[in-house]
């Protein structure tokens, strides 16, 4: 068989050592543009299974590079004047440039033809006399550009500026040093070797203000070594060839084009942010799927390089995954600069979602004990001395004068029971049972202001003193039960969504018109095609609503809730008035967004001004609309601030269904991600909404300031029964 | 966790006999459920009156179209097929519903492929006022409705489950690619603020009893998902041809949370049937 291989880095030279040990006959001949001793990048890391696998591919080779191994497992964080160390991570790293000596003379040995300084102009005409084609041509393959009809390719720009350098100077762990300095916030990866790598990484805007956009080479390092000087201790940054890039991203739609039998493996086929190290990686288990394709179907081209495809790109999509989140975290690192050096830590080391609580105490034990020390000194300062302290789910949140005694919330879903708002039996029930379970928090299911406010005939109410004395004997059940659990009311008042069937079978169901009552809603826009057009609120329509709130917020107290929320999201009355979707008014409370929240933040304010000083008020904020021309996350930025100024205590994040026809994310972790974000760009005490099923979990969101409340779903308690 | 079966209808040289026969056996044997699928461009029987035809030669196993690419039909007609097949079957039926990403049906039918996922939510929205309106009957004997299962992987499409359905019907492979988005559906159930929890569906191809029926299987599959491209390989890598892989695969369903499984044939045989209804039947009390 005759193969063409376009492309002489570490992915390119394996696959073709691979392919020529195991089947001597084939002619295999590899193309590099550059001369065969250039490299750039400095260092490249490995981790334990991808060892493994080397080792089965090639013993030879992988005794060579193991050889020349270093070996660590810390990480080091450099932050704030402080030095946090996390073990247990087991990294391997040696020299780009050695590595590609080591297979240069083992493709030699086996006899693969090497053209070094040979550029390929026509991928096509080679893929034409080639059986097989691999495209090893790195991030800008000409490959895949030649056949881009064919593997779709999708290539985009990460947000940051970075620039790779090395130094003399031994760096013996993994280490990233975060600087502040007049121009704005640094990022160091920097990490061992020979030489070590230090990976420099700021936004566009820091490098704009240090004038690295015009400085020479020789300024532009001298700039980085007077700020880093203590770190470098006086050796040189070197710098093969001296740029300032943004990351490519690089996806494809396919890596194979069975007509002329071509692949992509490498950069050209998928890249991963260095922050999670792993392109050489990637693209030397890319080598070895392609050489087991050509085991396992030998005589059969297209049968190989599909099973090559099927084979590397589950695990090369959950690595881009990774890397995507820790990308973004390094972009928009300034965010967490709010956190204490201990929880920013923890944060950068659970970005990516891969690394939990409990992982990282299987790691480094000492590490978590004394991240927990630290947590409960933060929170109640009675366990700094144990050796033990109670991890952070355990730890009490105080929100004015009412203390949380963990962090971990049930928050149940809406039900239909009720008669007349009057809550039945058995969703007074489902407090106090709840109540019992030893969380530190529990919701009401949302709860009327008003008959006309409610979602379907079913819904609960607080609109009367039949009803505040009903909730009144479930708090007082619950406590029996429970005297520390803190007991919180969700109140909602229907706007566009309404008047419905219950939820048991299918959503937004609207009710017969004779048992339907008259909707209201910031604009009269229906919620559904077939949803009743509600009425746009007119001045005497909002102060009605407001007063409502006020009353049932009064009987609230006097029932003896702890925490009070209001709904501001998923298509009800006061969501109607944030969305752009869904308010068209032209008056005081449409257009900016000062505009939209003011109704909502007119309702906020009257309930506060009735709802007890000590008692906390939370809000039900929507992240999103996922929906084009929406609100969207900048909005709920500027409208969590606002509710800050106005004293709300906690924001309960959710996202969606403010329109029907949203277009969701069920990215397990995406509710997380909008709290985390929320959280600590308003820096406000927040909960998560994310479906949480174990403690590992709330640990996490926790410990890593995602949140300071979490909802939680343990398998144990059914949540949502009813 | 209970298992079904499904009936060959997408396999050639399949004729009324074996159909019936395996109906009957079915539903005297382990099995809960009968499934079938959907395809117009291919040698297959249409699902409804498969499932028709077993409802009358049947009285009490479960009938699901495991999936039926809902935006090939009017939602008038399907909402019909749907209430008459409840109705004939005495409320046994189970509609799963998908998109299908087959072009060729889409155009084979005359209706629009690209706007299929908008007309699939409209389509789903639409069903149940059908049953529960007078316009066209006949009414369902389930109430509301036959249970609706809603397939797919991708954000919509866990809408939908959210939104219309009652479950989740998941599309195949392994215990932990099912497990992976039963988790997606449980997340937009919760979101969506449904009470309780979806139903979860699961399905997986097997072909038992040697080399030559795996590999008779294994080209059904690679010919039957062929316009996947390289998809069609994993498909066919995961077919099950061994009663130590069925036992494996039912209980990794199983502890994965998944409420039924059913298991399709490749290989249009009654033995194929015996085989499997062995492996369950002996290994597989079910619950």
């Amino acid at each position: 068989m005759n193969v063409n291989v376009i492309g002489g880095g570490p992915g390119g030279l394996y696959a073709s050592l691979l392919l020529k040990k195991s089947n001597p006959d084939w002619d295999i001949t590899l193309y590099e543009r550059d001369p065969a001793d250039n490299t750039y990048g400095w260092g490249i890391v490995f981790s334990d299974s991808t060892l493994s696998a080397l080792r089965e591919a090639d013993y030879r080779t992988h005794q060579q590079i193991t050889d020349r191994f270093i070996e660590w497992d810390p990480i080091d964080v450099h932050y704030d004047g402080e030095y946090i160390r996390c073990g247990g991570h087991r990294f391997a790293g040696m020299m780009r440039a050695d590595l590609k000596d080591i297979l240069r003379d083992r493709c030699d040995e086996v006899g693969v033809e090497m053209h070094f300084e040979t550029d390929v102009d026509d991928p096509n005409a080679l893929a034409a006399e080639s059986e097989l084609l691999v495209g090893a041509d790195g991030a800008r393959s000409i490959t895949r550009e030649t056949f881009s009809e064919r593997f779709k390719p999708r290539i985009t720009e990460g947000n940051a500026k970075f620039a790779w350098f090395g130094t003399a100077k031994p760096f013996d762990v993994f280490t990233f040093i975060f600087r502040e300095n007049e121009d704005g916030l640094w990022r160091i990866h920097a990490y061992p070797g020979r030489k070590s790598t230090f990976i420099v990484e700021c936004t566009e805007e820091t490098w704009r203000n240090a004038g690295l956009d015009e400085k020479s080479e020789d300024d532009g390092l001298a700039y980085l070594e007077d700020l880093f000087a203590d770190h470098l201790n006086g050796y040189d940054l070197e710098s093969k060839l001296y740029g300032w890039r943004n990351f490519p991203i690089v996806k494809n739609r396919t890596w194979h084009h069975d007509d002329e039998n071509v692949v992509l493996l490498g950069d050209a086929a998928h890249t991963a942010h260095f922050s999670i190290g792993s392109g050489t990686k990637m693209a030397m288990e890319d080598a070895i799927a392609l050489y087991e394709g050509f085991e396992e179907h030998p005589e059969d081209e297209k049968a190989a390089i599909r099973w090559y495809e099927k084979e590397r790109r589950p695990a090369v999509e959950a690595l881009q995954k990774a890397s995507r989140h820790s990308r973004r975290y390094f972009e928009t690192v300034e965010r967490y600069t709010n956190l204490e050096p201990q929880q920013f830590v923890f944060n950068m080391l659970t970005r990516s979602g891969r690394i939990t609580y409990d992982e990282l105490g299987i790691r480094d034990r000492e590490y978590v004990d004394e991240f927990d020390r630290w947590y409960a000194r933060r929170t109640n300062g009675t366990e700094a001395e144990r050796a033990v302290a109670t991890p952070p789910m355990h730890q009490p949140l105080s929100l004015r004068d009412v203390t949380v005694p963990n962090r971990a919330a049930f928050s149940p879903t809406p039900s239909s029971d009720a008669t007349d708002g009057v809550p039945s039996e058995r969703q007074l029930r489902r407090l106090s049972d709840l109540g019992s379970e030893g969380v530190g928090l529990v919701m009401t299911e949302p709860v009327s202001v008003s008959s006309i406010g409610r979602i379907t005939p079913g819904t609960p109410g607080l609109y009367g003193e039949e009803h505040g004395d009903a909730w009144a004997s479930a708090v007082e059940q619950t406590r029996k039960a429970s005297d520390r659990t803190t007991l919180g009311i969700e109140l909602v008042h229907a706007g566009q969504r309404g008047a419905t069937k219950p939820r048991a079978y299918g959503l937004d169901r609207p009710l017969p018109d004779d048992d339907a009552w008259d909707l209201l809603s910031a604009s009269a826009t229906p919620y559904t095609s077939s949803s009743q057009i509600p009425k746009a609120m007119d001045a005497d329509d909002m102060k009605r609503v407001r007063e409502r709130f006020a009353y049932a917020v009064q009987l609230a107290d006097q029932a003896g809730f702890d925490l009070l929320q209001l709904h501001f999201g998923h298509g009800y009355l006061l969501s109607s008035f944030l969305s752009p979707r869904t308010n068209e008014r032209d008056d005081e409370y449409g257009g900016s967004l000062e505009n939209r929240l003011r109704y909502p933040l007119d309702v906020f304010d009257a309930v506060r001004a009735v709802w007890p000083d000590e008692k906390p008020v939370s809000v039900k904020l929507p992240a999103t609309d996922w929906a084009p021309d929406g609100y969207d996350l900048t909005d709920a930025f500027a409208a969590g601030a606002r509710l800050e100024e106005h004293g709300c205590d906690l924001l309960t994040v959710v996202a969606g269904q403010t329109t029907a026809n949203d277009r969701p994310k069920f990215d397990p972790d995406v509710l997380g991600n909008y709290c985390e974000q929320i959280r600590n760009e308003v820096n406000v005490p927040a909960m998560s909404t994310n479906y949480l099923t174990t403690s590992d979990d709330v640990n996490t969101q926790v410990g890593g300031a995602t949140a300071d409340l979490c909802q939680w779903y343990p398998e144990h308690v059914d949540v949502n029964s009813l | 966790m209970q298992v079904g079966i499904g009936i060959p209808n997408t396999l050639s040289n399949v004729d009324r006999e074996l159909t019936v026969s395996w109906a009957r056996k079915a539903e005297a044997g382990p099995f809960t459920s009968l499934g079938v699928f959907d395809r117009v461009v291919y040698d297959s029987f249409d699902p409804f009156q498969t499932l028709a035809v077993c409802a009358g030669a049947t009285d009490e196993i479960h009938l699901s179209t495991s999936i039926v690419a809902g935006p090939l039909r009017s939602n008038a007609m399907l909402a019909k097929k749907a209430a008459t097949l409840d109705v004939l079957s005495g409320g046994r039926l189970t509609l799963g519903l998908a998109l299908g990403a087959r072009k060729d049906d889409y155009e084979a039918v005359e209706t629009e492929y690209r706007t299929r996922g908008r007309r699939f939510t409209k389509q789903l929205d639409e069903l149940r006022s059908y049953w529960e309106g007078d316009e066209i009957g006949p009414d369902p004997v389930q109430d509301s409705g036959p249970e609706l299962l809603v397939g797919g992987s991708s954000d919509p499409a866990f809408k939908r489950v959210g939104r219309f359905g009652d479950g989740y019907i998941h599309g195949g492979g392994p215990p932990r690619a099912f497990a992976k988005d039963a988790e997606k559906a449980r997340a937009a159930w919760s979101e969506e603020g449904r009470p309780g929890d979806p139903t979860l569906w699961g399905h997986g191809y097997f072909a038992l009893g040697g080399d030559e029926q795996a590999e008779k299987g294994r080209e059904y599959l690679l010919d039957y998902y062929e316009f996947t491209g390289p998809f069609a390989e994993r498909i066919a890598d995961g077919l099950l041809t061994t009663p130590q892989e069925i036992v494996q695969f039912v209980r990794g369903y199983e502890e994965e949370g998944c409420d039924e499984l059913l298991l399709f044939p490749t290989v249009a045989d009654e033995e194929q049937y015996d085989r499997l209804a062995e492996v369950v039947g002996n290994e597989w009390a079910g619950e």
